[in-house]
């Protein structure tokens, strides 16, 4: 029962009906993950499905604004834009091996569910997203996206009509379909084992990095920043180096507006810099709650971020001191976002942008060392009408 | 009154147990008050009092809009307490809620006032067995009962290790899904029934998807102990019309079926 927990993290708080589906859903990945044929058959579509390995990219102009030498992670240029295909094609060919006939997803701002879409497609599995009805009118580029790969699109309209009602949603359907679906959850998050298999198949970001950094460098670096909202990308990249002690690992949460809170909403979604214990969606972790116990709404001008609980490990991680919990806000993400696009041609993620910006903010103090690699977790053309809604479309200010 | 004495009292009378669920504060503490005493003039020989919480995942839309509704309201775990002491029904009560809410309210303390607020027993429906052994030391100290699940698709080796903690009663899920869906009862769930008779004493009661008198006789004559109803009551509650009225007449309905002849 302990490996099921990281210290008092995780666990699976979750209903009965649910129990089985975890403790075979457990087995089978452990069956699979060590299985040559499916072991050859992820290597082929993250290969030349997804587009891996990606790049290791020294930033020239960035370094030499900043003085240190920084080097970007590549996963804006995975198939879809963004680190999550890694996990849905890990996933949906598990479900695959598993026997299982249908995926059903939840997703934020769209990303996970149009990854989950091509995963869905490729493999051929019958796919249904889960999406909060707010989301689904912001985002209506991505759920056009998603129906075009074939996924049906099911807008949610319980709770707050976001992110945690399309997983409680999700979690629904896995309950009453459980003999023919496998619930894809896109994060670390959510019930044992799921925050494990989700942090083994991103971990291939930080299994490259380690490669990438000794050809280049000759030596790892001193830091690595990755921005988190469940952490998928950043437990990813830190856990092939959870055991290098000298290479610091900063997680970059969305500070939102301000990191106020009232009874029913946070301004930010920072759960691991300023949230409590709490149980959300199956796991002990570090959540956005009132003094009552009800989850706190979360916000983030990034959607990707904007989720009020965090994954279990890197609770576990930043409560031992192995991974600093950090935080930057809304504008300076935006400010970093215009940044990166000038200096370096390359339009970031707003996610990927909070851990630029705190690179950028940090640099010069010495906090990062002088060899720093960036999670750049995801491009940044979904952003562009948010960015441009604030900014206007004109950048001569910046 | 304990949950067993109840289901002692309702044997020697040859009859099941309805077990009617409400959420509290829906719409809010005065129609929750009205509403309990209305089952309870109807039939319902246990009332299931839920303590909402804002990511209910083992409940359909029905309960969950409800649990909206009432946190809006400002239902929140000291007038949830404040509301059962003012009941002054005679039967067992029981406190449903998540786990989230007992945790921050902290364990000792929530299990301190559910015995002030004389509440029988407690069913946190998204703590398994596994997770489950704070609370239930604690409750066992406190002579509350906690209230286990049990699925049509749990195993055997996970149906001893419950079977092995139940107290109260056993909370049988019709069907795989979240409360207030259709529910199909089938004979499946009669040899289900009949499985779990054999290994324990503790009655069983079935629950998710009960809403008409058919299903009611069904489930009794598979030996059930009793049936729990929920869904059916909110939508009652949230559909406001002549409330009292139409709760009493499902109570009365459904336990017509709870009555051996």
């Amino acid at each position: 029962m302990h490996t099921k927990k990281y210290g008092i993290y995780g666990g699976q708080f979750v209903p009965e009906l649910l129990m089985p589906a975890l403790e075979d859903l457990e087995s089978e990945y452990n069956k699979f993950s060590k299985n040559p044929d499916f072991l050859k058959d992820l290597t082929y579509y993250l290969t030349d499905f997804a587009g891996r390995k990606t790049p290791l990219y020294y930033a020239r102009n960035l370094s030499k604004k900043y003085g240190i030498k920084i080097y970007l992670k590549r996963e804006d240029l995975v198939h879809g834009g963004a680190h999550k295909l890694n996990n849905t094609i890990g996933q949906a060919l598990l479900a695959k091996y598993m026997g299982k006939k249908r995926i059903v997803a939840e997703t934020g701002a769209g990303q996970h569910g149009t990854a989950t879409s091509m995963a869905g497609a490729t493999l051929e599995l019958d796919t249904l997203i889960y999406m909060g009805s707010k989301d689904v009118k912001r985002q209506m580029t991505n759920v056009q996206r998603m129906k075009m790969l074939g996924s049906g699109v099911k807008a949610v309209e319980t709770g707050s009509k976001t992110l945690k009602d399309a997983i409680n949603e999700a979690l629904r359907d896995w309950v009453t379909n459980i003999e023919t679906t496998h619930y894809l959850i896109g994060s670390v998050v959510g019930p044992h084992p799921y925050p494990m298999i989700v942090r083994d198949f991103q971990s291939v970001i930080g299994n490259e990095v380690k490669k990438q950094i000794l050809e280049k460098e000759g030596r790892f670096p001193d830091s690595i920043v990755a921005c988190a909202g469940g952490g998928s990308n950043a437990i990813g990249i830190f856990y092939p180096f959870i055991n290098e002690n000298n290479v610091k690992l900063f997680a970059v949460e969305a500070g939102g507006n301000s990191m106020q809170v009232t009874d029913k909403a946070a301004m930010h979604s920072a759960s691991m810099c300023s949230g409590e214990i709490g149980i959300l969606h199956g796991a002990c972790t570090k959540v956005l709650q009132n003094r009552e116990g009800q989850i706190l709404e979360s916000h983030s001008i990034s959607a990707g971020l904007d989720y009020s609980g965090v994954g279990p490990e890197l609770a576990y991680f930043a409560e031992n001191g192995r991974v600093s919990p950090c935080n930057v806000t809304d504008n300076e993400a935006l400010n970093a976002f215009h940044e990166l696009c000038f200096t370096e041609g390359i339009i970031p993620a707003l996610e990927s942008s909070h851990a630029l910006a705190y690179v950028m903010k940090n640099a010069k103090s010495g906090l990062l060392g002088d060899l720093v690699v960036v999670n750049l977790s995801g491009r940044g053309d979904k952003d562009l009408n948010t960015v441009i809604n604030i900014t206007g479309d004109s950048y001569e200010n910046c | 009154m304990k949950i067993a004495e109840k289901f002692e009292e309702l044997r020697e009378n040859k009859e099941s147990a309805l077990i009617a669920y409400i959420c509290a504060g829906d719409p809010d503490s005065h129609v929750t008050k009205s509403a309990v005493e209305t089952l309870v003039e109807g039939g319902a020989d246990i009332v299931e009092l839920g303590l909402p919480f804002s990511d209910p995942i083992a409940d359909g839309p029905t309960i969950q809009e409800a649990s909206d509704r009432a946190i809006r309201k400002g239902m929140n775990p000291d007038k949830y307490f404040e509301l059962v002491k003012s009941l002054s029904v005679k039967v067992p009560l029981i406190c449903m809620t998540y786990y989230n809410i007992i945790h921050k309210y902290g364990i000792r303390s929530f299990v301190d006032s559910c015995i002030e607020a004389r509440i029988s027993g407690i069913i946190v429906p998204d703590l398994p067995i596994e997770e489950s052994t704070e609370l239930k030391q604690c409750c066992e100290n406190n002579n509350i009962d906690l209230i286990h699940l049990i699925s049509p698709i749990t195993n055997d080796e996970r149906l001893k290790k419950i079977l092995n903690n139940s107290s109260g009663f056993l909370y049988l899920i019709s069907q795989t899904g979240v409360t207030g869906s259709d529910s199909n009862i089938d004979s499946g769930l009669e040899s289900l029934i009949k499985k779990i008779k054999k290994y324990t004493d503790t009655p069983v009661a079935v629950g998710f998807g009960i809403s008409n008198l058919s299903q009611v006789r069904n489930i009794i004559s598979y030996g059930a102990d009793g049936v729990i109803a929920g869904s059916v009551f909110v939508k009652t509650i949230a559909s406001g019309k002549n409330m009292e009225h139409e709760l009493l007449q499902i109570a009365k309905e459904l336990k017509m079926g709870t009555r051996h002849d």
